[in-house]
C-alpha cells in the first residue's frame, strides 16, 4: 500500500490554507479597534473612535445612500429579468435556447475591466452622461446571470401540474401565478434579491468607471486611501461592510435552502411519476 | 343509464406535435353519470385527449362539446371539469383544507361556506379531520383522497382522471378502486378514467375506450370488450387470447362454417359474425384460456372435445395457466382452469383431452 501524507502534516496544512485566505480580512477588525493612525504592529490600545469618525463623515453617508440605491434598484431588476429568464427556460422549448441562455450567463466569467471598458465607450458614444444610472444599468448586467442561476432551480422545481391544477380549478393566470408559483419560488426570490444586493454593494471596478460626481461605497474608500490619516477610519467601514455581506450571504443561502426543501416535500410523493 | 343524456361529445378530434399526429380523428359520446375509460398503452394519445378535454391543449382539429357547449376556445379555468393528476398536484404550501377549498376561495364564496364544503368533501374521501395537515404530512393514498376531494367540492359535470392509483401499492389500489366506484355511482358524476391497466379499467367502467396510435381501436362495455373484442390487437391487449388459422369454406343463410387449425371443421349460426367481419375475411379466431377445458374425468362432457399433451404448468394459487399442445399447431394454446377441491394438477407430458365450446369462439379478418 502507498503511504499517504501523515494526518498531522494535512491538519497543518489546512491551518496555513486558513490563514492565507482569513488572515488579510482579520487585519481589518484588528487595526479598526486599533489606537493609532498608522496601520503597523504592534497594536498600541482599544478605541472605537475610528467608527465614531465614520457617523460624523457627510462624504461617506451620500456615498452609502448611492450605494444602497444603487444595489437595491439593481437587486429588483436584475430579479426581475432573472425570474423572466429561469421561467422561459424551465417552461419552454425554443429555438436556439441553449445558446441565448449561454450568452445571458456570459458575463458571469467575463473580465469586469473589459465590460467596464466596453460600457464606457459605449455610453459615451450614445452621448449619456455618467451617473448612478449608468452604474446601476452596468450592475443589472453582471448582477442577473447570478440572479438566473439561482432562479433557475427555483423554477425548474417548480411541478408544472400544480400550475395546472389551479387554473383548472378556476383560477386565472394572474391568480396562479399570485397563490401557486409566487409562494413557491419566492424564497429563491429573496435568495436572488439578497446577492444581488451585495454584488453590487460591493463592486468596484464598472462603478469606478461609470459614476459621474456621484460615488458609490467602494469607489469612496478607495479614493480615502490617498490620505494616510483615513486609513484606520477605513478599516473600521471594511469591518462593517465585511460583517454585512456575510450576513447577507447567509441570510440569501437559507432562504434557497428553504426553497430547495420546500419543493422538496411536494417533489417526494411525486417521485417516480417522471 | 336509463335515460341517454350526452355530457361530452368528441367530434372528429384531433391533435399534432409538428410532424406527429398523436390524435387521428376521435370521436365518441359520453353519457351523463357513466364511468368511462380511455385505455391503451403509454403513447396512444389517451393521456393528451384528457387534457384537451380538461383544456390544457386545443385540438388541431374537430370539436369537444361538454354539456352542450361547444369548448372552442374556452380554457381550462371555465370548463366544467376537475382534474385529478397523476402527480396529485397537492399545492406544497397549503393545508388539506386549504387544497381542498383553493377552487371556492377562487369563486370567492364566504368563508363559512367555504369550511362547510370543504368538510363535506373530506367526508366524502374518509379524510374527516385531516384539514389541519400539511400536504407532506400525508401518504400516497391521502394525496390521491385530497386531490379527489379538491375535484369533487367544485361539483363539476366531469371528472377527469389521469392514472391516478399508478403511484398506489397493489392492495391499495384494489381498494381505491372499488371506493373510486362507489363515490362515483353514489355521486352521479361522470367520471372519465385514463388508465394502461386493463384490468383497472375492466372492473371500474361502465364503458372503455380502446386506443391505439391516436385512433380509437373499439369503444364497448367491459364485457363486450372482452368477449367480442373488435381486433386481434384488442383481444390481446385486453387479457390472454389464443389465436388459431382458421378460413371460412361456406356461409349461407344456416350459418357460417370454418375450417379452425387443431379444431377442424365447425359450424357458427350467422348472428356470431361481428358487423366488422366479413366471412371471406375472416384468418383467425379467438378463443379465451377459461373457454377452454381440460377433461380431466371421463364424466366430463364438453360440446367438442380434442386431444392434446401438457407442455407446462404455471400455479398461481387459485388458478393454474397450463401451455397445452394440440396437433398441427406450431406454439401451443393456453388454458386457464380453476383449482377446485379435489382437482390434481396435470403434469407435463401428459395427455389431456381438451374441451370447448363453438360459442366462444371470436371471428378476425
Amino acid at each position: 500500500m502507498r503511504r499517504g501524507l501523515s494526518p498531522t502534516w494535512l491538519g497543518f496544512y489546512a491551518v496555513v490554507y486558513l490563514l492565507f485566505l482569513y488572515a488579510p480580512v482579520i487585519l481589518l477588525p484588528l487595526f479598526a479597534f486599533n489606537d493609532a493612525t498608522i496601520i503597523a504592529f504592534p497594536l498600541s490600545g482599544f478605541t472605537t473612535e475610528w467608527f465614531e469618525v465614520l457617523w460624523t463623515t457627510d462624504a461617506l453617508h451620500s456615498a452609502v445612500r448611492n450605494s444602497a440605491v444603487v444595489a437595491s434598484i439593481t437587486a429588483v431588476v436584475s430579479t426581475l429579468l432573472g425570474a423572466c429568464v429561469a421561467r422561459a427556460s424551465a417552461r419552454y422549448r425554443f429555438p436556439a435556447q441553449k445558446g441565448i441562455l449561454g450568452f445571458i450567463m456570459l458575463p458571469l466569467v467575463l473580465p469586469e475591466i473589459i465590460l467596464a471598458v466596453a460600457l464606457i465607450v459605449m455610453m459615451m458614444q450614445l452621448g449619456l452622461s455618467l451617473s448612478l444610472w449608468t452604474v446601476i444599468a452596468g450592475h443589472i448586467l453582471i448582477c442577473t446571470p447570478f440572479s438566473i442561476a439561482i432562479l433557475s432551480s427555483a423554477f425548474a422545481g417548480l411541478d408544472q401540474s400544480l400550475e395546472e391544477a389551479s387554473f383548472d380549478l378556476g383560477e386565472s393566470r394572474a391568480g396562479t401565478f399570485r397563490r401557486i408559483t409566487l409562494p413557491l419560488v419566492m424564497p429563491g426570490i429573496i435568495s436572488s434579491l439578497l446577492i444581488c444586493f451585495t454584488i453590487s454593494l460591493d463592486e468596484f471596478i464598472i462603478a469606478f468607471f461609470l459614476t459621474g460626481t456621484d460615488v458609490t461605497l467602494p469607489v469612496y474608500i478607495w479614493s480615502q486611501l490617498r490620505f494616510p490619516t483615513k486609513l484606520p477610519s477605513i478599516m473600521a467601514l471594511g469591518t462593517i461592510l465585511f460583517v454585512l455581506s456575510i450576513a447577507l450571504l447567509v441570510l440569501a443561502e437559507m432562504f434557497r435552502r428553504r426553497a430547495a426543501r420546500r419543493q422538496g416535500q411536494g417533489a417526494s410523493a411525486t417521485e417516480g411519476f417522471a | 343509464m336509463s335515460v341517454f343524456k350526452p355530457i361530452i361529445e368528441l367530434r372528429d378530434v384531433r391533435k399534432s406535435f409538428g410532424t406527429f399526429e398523436a390524435l387521428k380523428g376521435i370521436n365518441a359520446t359520453i353519457e351523463e353519470g357513466e364511468f368511462f375509460s380511455l385505455l391503451g398503452p403509454s403513447g396512444c394519445g389517451k393521456t393528451t385527449l384528457l387534457r384537451m378535454i380538461a383544456g390544457f391543449e386545443p385540438p388541431t382539429g374537430g370539436d369537444i362539446i361538454i354539456d352542450g357547449k361547444s369548448m372552442d376556445g374556452i380554457s381550462a379555468n371555465r370548463r366544467p371539469t376537475n382534474m385529478v393528476f397523476q402527480s396529485y398536484a397537492i399545492f406544497p404550501h397549503l393545508s388539506v383544507a386549504d387544497n381542498v377549498g383553493y377552487g371556492l376561495k377562487t369563486k370567492k364564496l364566504p368563508k363559512a361556506e367555504i369550511k362547510r364544503e370543504v368538510d363535506k368533501a373530506l367526508s366524502m374521501v374518509d379524510l374527516v379531520g385531516y384539514g389541519n395537515r400539511a400536504a407532506h404530512e400525508l401518504s400516497g393514498g391521502q394525496r390521491q383522497r385530497v386531490a379527489l376531494a379538491r375535484a369533487l367540492v367544485m361539483r363539476p359535470k366531469v371528472i377527469l382522471l389521469d392514472e391516478p392509483l399508478s403511484a398506489l401499492d397493489k392492495k391499495l389500489r384494489d381498494q381505491m378502486q372499488m371506493e373510486l366506484r362507489d363515490l362515483q355511482k353514489t355521486l352521479g358524476i361522470t367520471f372519465i378514467l385514463v388508465t394502461h391497466d386493463q384490468e383497472e379499467a375492466l372492473i371500474m367502467s361502465d364503458r372503455i375506450a380502446v386506443m391505439f396510435e391516436g385512433q380509437i381501436a373499439q369503444l364497448a362495455t367491459p364485457e363486450e370488450l372482452y368477449r367480442r373484442p373488435a381486433t386481434k390487437r384488442v383481444a390481446s391487449f385486453i387479457g390472454v387470447m389464443n389465436f388459431l388459422d382458421a378460413a371460412a369454406t361456406s356461409h349461407d343463410a344456416a350459418g357460417l362454417t370454418l375450417d379452425i387449425a387443431a379444431l377442424g371443421k365447425v359450424t357458427l349460426p350467422a348472428s356470431a359474425i361481428p358487423p366488422n367481419v366479413h366471412p371471406s375475411q375472416i384468418t383467425k379466431v379467438g378463443i379465451r384460456p377459461e373457454m377452454l377445458t381440460l377433461l380431466f374425468d371421463h364424466d366430463d362432457r364438453a360440446e367438442k372435445e380434442i386431444t392434446g399433451e401438457v407442455v407446462s404448468s404455471d400455479y398461481y394459487g387459485d388458478m393454474t395457466y397450463y401451455s397445452v399442445q394440440l396437433p398441427q399447431l406450431a406454439s401451443p394454446v393456453t388454458i386457464s382452469m380453476r383449482n377446485t377441491a379435489g382437482r390434481s394438477i396435470a403434469a407435463p407430458g401428459s395427455p389431456v383431452r381438451v374441451g370447448w365450446g363453438t360459442e366462444s369462439v371470436v371471428l378476425f379478418e
